[in-house]
C-alpha cells in the first residue's frame, strides 16, 4: 500500500491596518486624520509623512476593499467635563489581509 | 531685561492668533550673521540652566542666547506672551541627523497641563533654511487645549491641515505648552538644527501685549477660526475653550463674539412674580 504525498503550502497572511479619524460618527463622514501600519514590512508609514489623506471618507476605504473591524463607541461626556476636548472621537480601524 | 518698546510687543490680533492656533511664527527674525554662528555654537552645546532660573540670569555664560532673546521682536513676543522676567524651565539643542530614519511620535511636552488662565511657551529657533525633506517640526494648529498626556497621541500619524515646518533661516516660532508636535524624519543629506527654550510666566498673563487693537474685528476672526482636522462638533468646543482663554488673558469675561460661552452659561436668577394669578395667595384687605 502506498500513501500519496501531501504537500501543504504554508501561507502566512499578514495584516495591513488603516486607521481613519472622521469628522463625525458616520462612516461616510470626511477623513480628518489617518495612520497606516503595514504588517508586510514593505512600507514604513510614519508621523508627518503626508498632507493628503488616503481617502476622502470612511466609505471610500470600504469601496477600495478595506474591511472595518473596529469603530469607536459613542460615549457621553463625564458630568462636569462636557466642554473638555481631548482625543479624536471618531476612530475607525480597517484591515486588509495580504 | 529692559521693557520692550511698545512697537515690538505683539498686537491683539497676533495674540488672538496664538490663542486660536497655539503657535506664532516669525520668519527670518534672527539676522544672518547670528545664523551663521549658530551651528558652531549649538554643536558646542549651551550650558545647562537650573529649572526656574530668571531669564536675565539664565544665559550669562552664553552670549549667543542672550543676543537671541534680546532681539527686539523676540523680546517683545516673550514679554507679550509670558510677561516680564519669566523663568527658564529648560532649554535643549535638537539635532536631526541627515537621513535619520525615525520620526518622533506626536506628543505634548512635559505632562498633561490643564491650566485655564496661565500657559508656558516654547521658543524654537531654526538657524538654517528648513526644507520639507529636512523634516522640520510637525505641529497641529489648534491642538493646544486638548487634554491629553504627552505621547498618548502617538497613534496619530497625520492630521488634515497639519503644519510641516518649512522656513527660512533665522525663523523663530513660539508654541503653547500643550500643542501636539514632533520632530519629523530627516530625509535630506543635511543635519537639521533647532534650539528651544521653555519659559514659565512669573506674573498673571493679563493684557501684556499692545492693546491698541483689542476690539478689532480681526481678533474675533482669529478666535473663530476652525481647522481641517477638527471634528465638526468638537470644533465648536474648541472655540468655547479658546474664548474662555481669551477672556482670562484680557480680563474681560463679557467678550464672546459668537455667543458660544454666553448661551450655555445663561442662568437668569430674576423671578417674575406670579402672585396675581395664584388662587391661594392671601388676599390683601385694604
Amino acid at each position: 500500500m502506498t500513501t500519496p504525498a501531501v504537500t501543504t503550502a504554508q501561507q502566512t497572511v499578514r495584516q495591513q491596518v488603516l486607521v481613519l479619524y472622521l469628522a463625525s460618527s458616520a462612516l461616510d463622514a470626511r477623513v480628518v486624520g489617518w495612520s497606516n501600519y503595514d504588517g508586510t514590512g514593505e512600507t514604513s508609514p510614519t508621523t508627518g509623512d503626508s498632507d493628503v489623506p488616503p481617502y476622502e471618507s470612511g466609505l471610500d476605504a470600504l469601496k477600495d476593499g478595506w474591511r472595518l473591524f473596529q469603530a469607536a463607541q459613542l460615549l457621553p461626556p463625564q458630568p462636569g467635563h462636557e466642554y473638555d476636548v481631548s482625543f479624536l472621537k471618531h476612530e475607525f480601524f480597517f484591515e486588509k489581509l495580504v | 531685561m529692559p521693557h520692550p518698546h511698545q512697537k515690538n510687543l505683539l498686537s491683539s490680533v497676533q495674540m488672538a492668533h496664538f490663542v486660536a492656533t497655539g503657535a506664532l511664527r516669525m520668519d527670518a527674525v534672527v539676522p544672518d550673521e547670528m545664523n551663521r554662528q549658530a551651528i558652531e555654537v549649538l554643536d558646542n552645546g549651551i550650558p545647562g540652566v537650573p529649572y526656574g532660573t530668571p531669564l536675565s540670569e539664565a544665559f550669562v555664560d552664553s552670549e549667543f542666547v542672550q543676543r537671541l532673546v534680546q532681539l527686539p521682536e523676540v523680546a517683545g513676543a516673550i514679554h507679550s506672551l509670558v510677561g516680564p522676567e519669566p523663568t527658564v524651565d529648560h532649554h535643549a539643542v535638537h539635532i536631526r541627523r541627515a537621513h535619520e530614519g525615525e520620526a518622533q511620535n506626536l506628543h505634548g511636552d512635559a505632562i498633561i497641563d490643564v491650566r485655564e488662565d496661565a500657559f508656558d511657551v516654547q521658543l524654537m529657533y531654526y538657524p538654517q533654511d528648513v526644507t520639507l525633506e529636512m523634516g522640520g517640526t510637525l505641529s497641529i494648529p489648534g491642538s493646544h487645549l486638548r487634554r491629553t498626556n504627552e505621547s498618548d497621541t502617538g497613534r496619530y500619524q497625520n492630521l488634515r491641515g497639519q503644519t510641516r515646518l518649512v522656513c527660512p533661516a533665522g525663523t523663530v516660532q513660539f508654541l503653547h505648552h500643550g500643542i501636539w508636535h514632533g520632530g519629523r524624519k530627516n530625509d535630506s543629506a543635511i543635519d537639521r538644527y533647532m534650539f528651544k527654550i521653555r519659559f514659565n510666566p512669573t506674573v498673571r498673563q493679563v493684557r501684556l501685549w499692545n492693546l491698541e487693537d483689542l476690539y478689532d474685528d480681526q481678533v474675533a476672526h482669529e478666535l473663530g477660526q476652525t481647522f481641517p482636522w477638527y471634528e465638526g462638533a468638537t470644533g465648536r468646543l474648541e472655540i468655547y475653550n479658546r474664548v474662555k482663554l481669551w477672556q482670562a488673558i484680557t480680563g474681560d469675561d463679557t467678550y464672546d463674539p459668537d455667543y458660544w460661552v454666553t448661551r450655555v452659561t445663561n442662568r437668569p436668577q430674576r423671578v417674575v412674580s406670579q402672585r396675581s394669578v395664584n388662587p391661594h395667595a392671601k388676599k390683601v384687605i385694604a
